[in-house]
């Protein structure tokens, strides 16, 4: 009994330093995750970038230690500049077309669709993610082969003409649809769909109905409500979802080495120098070209109000 | 202010980093006598290099090894030569390494592995003589490891394209022509995904532009260097796909109109086996090529058991099961005969035949392997593929 009051006051002390001293409590609240947060995350960013102010030395392929801004001077050659402009734009292009597609699933799912309907829709949008990456990636390299079932339909429908317009498109094109941007847009955008999908449906579904009915009433016609009412209020969620596939696409280094013409996205090129030549300076340094794509890219994201829907 | 601190941390950084990096390696001379074994020994090893009867029990070459020395095997198999010298460098951990030219020169330059004394490897006279001092792992007069397996790249081609006219040079593959089917070779050929694939470009040099002066496609001057980048440059216009995947190059082959391309006579012989129809050529120009050394850590912790597995991986059985299974040639001629698994037809067909047509990878180095003059060390090769692969 003594023993318990002692316990009880103790609890009630410790309890009311806690609430005279709000500052404290934070500190004890946030201590833990923002070490982990500046610790971890800040401290390996800060201990890998500070490795691209070494140098490699040509004759033993070791890493000089001492401090250089040489390798900042490899960094920005014709070569480097056009992989990061080459991913950065298909990052774009992968958002874009994720947009396009998933706006419409997930408008239908939202507005049309009844709750059995909807919930086949959930299970056919996630069904992917459970299966393995390199699987699909595989099987879509054999779905966009020349001998493959999409060219076989392509031919059945006498449509040759257009995949071959679009294969000899300079730029986006190749031999075949398994060897060309084209195809590794195919295979992007199919891969990460899922994840625009999902916040584009959970911002539609927070439009009240009233608003529809609302801006009906006023005399609005069906276009001029999606334009002024829906189309706003879904922003904040393709924002969102553009997070995702943007920062995804950008940082994925397999799709490339199965599907295109083998030209290096960034992660790829930080695998060549890193992994084949050892040059951890130049990959170092070469991680610049995310971090400052990325950095413009939530810029942008943050003002279209991307971090409220998420 | 914020920016100045930033700046002191990166420093701070770098200090340490700067700190923990000097690690002088500890290297005597050679051993000069095996004493009892350890009881363990730790390899690592090419996919596929080490069997111990697990995937296929007719192709076993550790429980005999366990049994007859005590010494437990275990295999740590690596993917690339690059995350092979990784982990050798990283620990002691592992006591052996069969590492590639392109490995080997990196391990014994920086003191990774130790000095091999080869009078306490009684197989050792079984050696192919061509192996024994080769410049991969024998350097100045000392040897750093036992020849284990080699092999050369080849020229694969769709027999139903060239019919009776097989490529005899890589030509082929270099530069745009018509084929025997009346078609362009564009947008039809495959090429390595792998900065050794330079000196491929620079083999066809060799023969092909003679006053260039190459005698050796791994030590190339800049000039040398530049002329192999621009052959390189207008073969990415009739590229389909750099490959290193040998699956993939396979089903591009089957499934996408490749119809030539650099390869290894793995894929040859499975694209056969499953009904592809594709042969090999070793062109006229001669071929690149991989031989595999086992060598030793510098402190390894079963030195033992190591000298024992070193002996016990030239054995005739081992090294003749071992090729049938890898598609290699053996380091012990004497496996070419009367091995079952491999038959006595075996060598020929893996290339033993072609080791004088073959310049064997090894790590370009800026002092041209001492050969005098100054060459493109082995980190630019790897910035210009990645440049010339990017079309640039």
């Amino acid at each position: 009994m003594v023993t318990e009051t002692t316990s009880a006051s103790r609890l009630d002390r410790i309890s009311g330093a806690l609430h005279r001293h709000p500052r404290l409590r934070l500190a004890l609240l946030l201590g833990l995750p923002l070490l982990w947060l500046v610790g971890v995350y800040g401290g390996s960013l800060i201990a890998l970038l500070s490795q691209s102010f070494f140098s490699l030395d040509d004759f033993s392929g070791t890493i000089d230690r001492s401090l250089t801004l040489e390798t900042w001077g490899d960094l920005f050659t014709d070569s480097n500049i056009s992989i990061a402009i080459r991913t950065a734009s298909m990052a774009v292009a992968v958002t874009i077309g994720s947009a396009i597609i998933a706006f419409p699933i997930a408008y239908y799912a939202v507005r049309y669709a009844g709750p059995r309907l909807r919930a086949v829709f959930f299970v056919l949008i996630l069904i992917p993610l459970w299966s393995s990456y390199l699987v699909r990636v595989y099987s879509w390299k054999l779905i966009l082969a020349r001998e493959g079932i999409l060219f076989w339909f392509v031919d059945k429908l006498n449509l040759n003409f257009l995949l071959e317009a679009a294969l000899s498109a300079p730029g986006i094109g190749g031999p075949s649809l398994s060897a060309s941007a084209l195809g590794q847009f195919i295979v992007f955008t199919y891969i990460w769909l899922p994840y625009m999908i999902l916040p584009v449906h959970a911002a539609l579904e927070r439009v009240p109905k009233s608003y529809l009915e609302a801006s009906a009433d006023l005399g609005a016609k069906p276009l001029q409500t999606f334009r002024t009412v829906i189309w706003p209020l879904a922003i904040p969620g393709i924002a969102a979802g553009s997070i995702f596939t943007f920062s995804l696409t950008l940082g994925d280094y397999i799709i490339p080495t199965i599907i295109g013409d083998s030209s290096p996205f960034v992660g790829l090129a930080i695998y060549s120098y890193q992994g084949v030549a050892g040059n951890l300076p130049l990959a170092a340094a070469f991680t610049f070209f995310p971090i400052v794509i990325m950095g413009i890219y939530l810029y942008v994201a943050r003002r279209a109000g991307a971090f409220e829907a998420l | 202010m914020t920016k100045r601190r930033i700046l002191a941390l990166v420093m701070l950084v770098a200090l340490v980093a700067a700190a923990c990096g000097d690690d002088d390696a500890t290297t005597g001379g050679p051993m000069t006598e095996i004493g009892d074994g350890e009881g363990a020994v730790s390899i690592i090893a090419w996919a596929g290099y080490i069997e111990d009867g697990s995937t296929d029990p007719a192709y076993d070459w550790v429980t005999g090894f366990e049994e007859a020395t005590g010494c437990e095997v275990t295999v740590k198999t690596a993917a690339t030569s690059d995350e092979m010298v990784a982990l050798m460098q990283g620990s002691n951990e592992y006591d052996l390494v069969t590492a590639s030219g392109d490995a080997s020169l990196r391990l014994i330059s920086g003191g990774t592995v130790q000095e091999v004394n080869t009078d306490l490897i009684p197989s050792w006279d079984q050696v192919d003589p061509r192996l024994q001092e080769a410049p991969w792992h024998f350097v100045d007069g000392k040897h750093y490891g036992v020849p284990y397996q080699w092999g050369s790249n080849v020229l694969m081609y769709r027999t139903d394209v060239f019919g009776d006219t097989p490529p005899t040079s890589w030509s082929v593959v270099w530069e745009e022509q018509t084929l025997p089917d009346g078609e362009s070779n564009a947008g039809r050929i495959e090429a390595y995904d792998g900065p050794i694939y330079i000196a491929d470009a620079a083999l066809y040099l060799m023969a092909h532009q003679p006053e260039l002066g190459i005698t050796d496609p791994y030590a190339l001057n800049r000039d040398q260097f530049n002329a192999s980048l621009d052959l390189m440059r207008t073969q990415r216009d009739l590229v389909f796909r750099y490959w290193h995947d040998a699956f993939i190059q396979l089903d591009d082959f089957a499934n996408e109109g490749v119809v030539a391309s650099t390869s290894w006579p793995f894929q040859v012989n499975y694209g056969q086996f499953t009904g592809v129809p594709v042969a090999s050529v070793l062109p006229e120009e001669g071929a690149t090529g991989w031989a595999d050394t086992t060598m030793m850590h510098a402190d390894a912790q079963h030195p033992n058991c190591a000298y024992m597995w070193l002996d016990w991986s030239l054995n005739p059985k081992v090294q003749g099961d071992l090729a049938a299974w890898f598609g290699s040639v053996p380091a012990n001629l004497a496996a070419c005969t009367g091995n079952e698994l491999l038959t006595d037809t075996g060598c020929a067909t893996n290339g033993e035949g072609n080791f004088d047509q073959i310049h064997f990878w090894k790590t370009p180095q800026a002092d041209c392997f001492g050969m005098g003059g100054e060459c493109v060390p082995y980190h630019e090769w790897v910035t210009a593929s990645v440049a010339v692969i990017g079309g640039r």
